[in-house]
């Protein structure tokens, strides 16, 4: 056996930390620290300058769970991203299944869908919002001239102007923007079914809706799972649509959590530090699904 | 995860040709190819509506009609001379930085957890997979709060370290994947074939992972630019913010300049759409992790 002095031995451990260490760094800086910083901050009083002025104990969650429109907030949230991605996956399954056909001019087609995933989610929400201007949006136009709308400029067509009428439109952006990218990721889980299990059931005899529902949708649950969760994520955080959309008004009654920090940083940061750590907490929920359900194991070894 | 032996498209193609619809009757087909036109137009809709409003001149604005009857070209020269150039400067500053930022950090750890086994390394790839998950709306006044105490409101050097840390895992799992499919043989060929190692690293293993450093660079520099919340909380000033958080500030307005202020999304939209198509293929696999298998 070869002798080895502890010397060499230290340095043969820290080597890999060369190779690794700026990724350690950035993410430390990046991702640690302001998680961190996040929690301290929810336990300060922070003055609307920034300056601490000691500690306040749970005092900010006390005042956020106090907040009147707290409850409704959090309600808000899950019926938003509960929604959003049962549609988004919903649809996307039919959109996979479409797109898995052979037809001439496939590839273009499949481009074209990548639009709403490549483009700045801000940039569409925007294009939604003018397309829903009360008075020259193109949606009541058209609205107007099928008879479904009396005048354009009216309460009637101020349709981000009112919770029942807006949360809609949210929603439908938002599975606007998720269902490319969520169907990409069942094409590829489809891509993965091998060919000789769909004869074998064509052999059986079976219908096309039956081998579906039997073959097809079990061997696309890994796919599904994944694509399901990372849309949780993406939507639970996002931020752009309803602040471009609504700004969560009228009064909080679009506003989910995300929305809701975001409004308190401007009057009281420790207590807009608090609704962080709450969203926060449910973020880290749900990567520990993630990593339960996720073959990362695989990966790694 | 072995990224370059099976592009999904191609997998895809493979198993729709020999699936159970083989042998496709031909009205089937006309009634699947128009169903996914269709589809396709509804896509790229409202990116349409969006190019003809930044062509429709302001007078007809306020006009409720479908089609502008005039194409006004110099909203875009509008949108150069009215100050938002130097926003676009930003915002490829950011992006730009973001990506070299990612590049410089992402190769070695990628190469590294790729060809060697050592203590920690697990550890070291589930931190990066977590990071993943994470994004910054979650952690927006952790975030706040330390680039306030670090002086670096209004900064681009903030928005190129979020940036870039927040698309780190992505750039490392989709290239530790490509160094993984590389045969260490190969390298191993060339260094005794008296390259050196890092000759070897550079002439035989960089080249053959291209894809891969090619999907990171353009993935991160299309997260950058169309980066919002982030820059909308750490810069104040208007010279200092990127086109996307510039763009949104009109909309506050009492009189919002649809015109140029599409003409300005147009300029930050259609490049991100063309280069995403490049590596459209590539992308779910890096961002569900090889999750799916």
């Amino acid at each position: 056996m070869q002798q080895t002095s502890p010397l060499t031995r230290a340095a043969r451990a820290l080597a890999p930390l060369a190779w690794i260490g700026p990724a350690i760094v950035l993410i430390g800086v990046v991702v640690v620290w302001p998680v961190i910083e996040m929690i301290r901050s929810s336990f300060l009083k922070i003055n609307r300058s920034g300056v601490v002025q000691g500690s306040n104990g749970t005092g900010n969650y006390a005042k956020l769970f106090e907040e009147p429109d707290f409850p409704g907030v959090m309600a808000r949230s899950v019926i938003w991203v509960v929604a959003v991605v049962a549609i988004t996956i919903l649809l996307s399954l039919a959109l996979a299944q479409l797109f898995n056909q052979r037809f001439p001019g496939r590839r273009l087609a499949r481009w074209a869908m990548i639009a709403p995933w490549a483009a700045s989610v801000l940039m569409t929400a925007i294009i939604f919002k003018w397309m829903l201007d009360p008075e020259v949006g193109l949606i009541n136009m058209v609205r107007h001239d099928l008879g479904l709308l009396d005048a354009l400029g009216g309460a009637d067509a101020d349709q981000l102007g009112q919770a029942a009428t807006a949360m809609p439109w949210l929603i439908a952006v938002a599975v606007f923007v998720s269902l490319p990218f969520t169907t990409y990721a069942l094409l590829a889980g489809l891509s993965t079914i091998p060919a000789e299990v769909y004869e074998a059931a064509k052999t059986d005899g079976a219908s096309r809706l039956r081998t579906y529902w039997s073959i097809t949708l079990p061997l696309l649950r890994p796919a599904l799972t994944v694509a399901t969760l990372i849309n949780v994520m993406n939507v639970f955080n996002n931020f752009p649509i309803i602040w471009v959309m609504t700004h969560g008004q009228p009064g909080y009654s679009t506003a989910t959590s995300t929305i809701f920090m975001f409004i308190l940083k401007r009057s009281d940061i420790g207590e807009s530090a608090a609704m962080s750590v709450v969203n926060f907490g449910m973020v880290i929920v749900l990567v520990a699904i993630f990593l339960k359900v996720s073959k990362w194991k695989n990966e790694v070894s | 995860m072995t990224a370059t032996e099976t592009p999904p498209v191609a997998a895809a193609s493979r198993a729709a040709s020999a699936g159970p619809a083989r042998r496709l009757p031909r009205t089937r087909t006309v009634v699947v190819a128009a169903a996914a036109y269709l589809i396709a137009f509804l896509f790229l809709f409202p990116y349409l509506v969006m190019i003809l409003t930044a062509l429709r001149p302001q007078a007809e604005l306020r006009e409720p009609a479908y089609l502008p009857t005039d194409f006004a070209w110099e909203n875009f020269v509008n949108f150069w001379s009215g100050g938002l150039s130097g926003n676009l400067l930003i915002t490829l500053q950011v992006a730009a930085g973001s990506t070299i930022l990612v590049l410089l950090v992402a190769l070695p750890a990628a190469y590294y957890t790729a060809r060697h086994r050592f203590r920690g390394r697990t550890a070291f790839l589930i931190l990066v997979l977590v990071t993943q998950m994470f994004q910054p709306t979650a952690m927006l006044v952790g975030i706040y709060r330390e680039f306030s105490q670090l002086g670096l409101v209004d900064s681009i050097w903030s928005l190129i370290l979020v940036n870039g840390g927040f698309n780190l895992a992505f750039a490392v799992w989709i290239l530790n994947a490509y160094f993984s499919s590389i045969p260490r043989e190969l390298e191993e060929a060339a260094f005794i074939d008296g390259t050196g190692r890092f000759g070897a690293l550079f002439r035989i293993t960089l080249p053959l992972a291209a894809p891969g450093v090619v999907t990171a660079l353009i993935f991160t520099f299309i997260a950058a630019w169309n980066e919002f919340v982030v820059a909308l909380t750490l810069t104040t000033s208007p010279e200092q913010q990127p086109l996307t958080v510039r763009l949104n500030s009109f909309i506050g307005q009492y009189q919002v300049d649809w015109q140029n202020l599409f003409a300005g999304s147009v300029i930050a939209t259609v490049p991100v759409i063309i280069l995403f198509a490049l590596i459209e293929r590539k992308v779910v696999s890096g961002l569900t992790a090889g999750s799916i298998k």
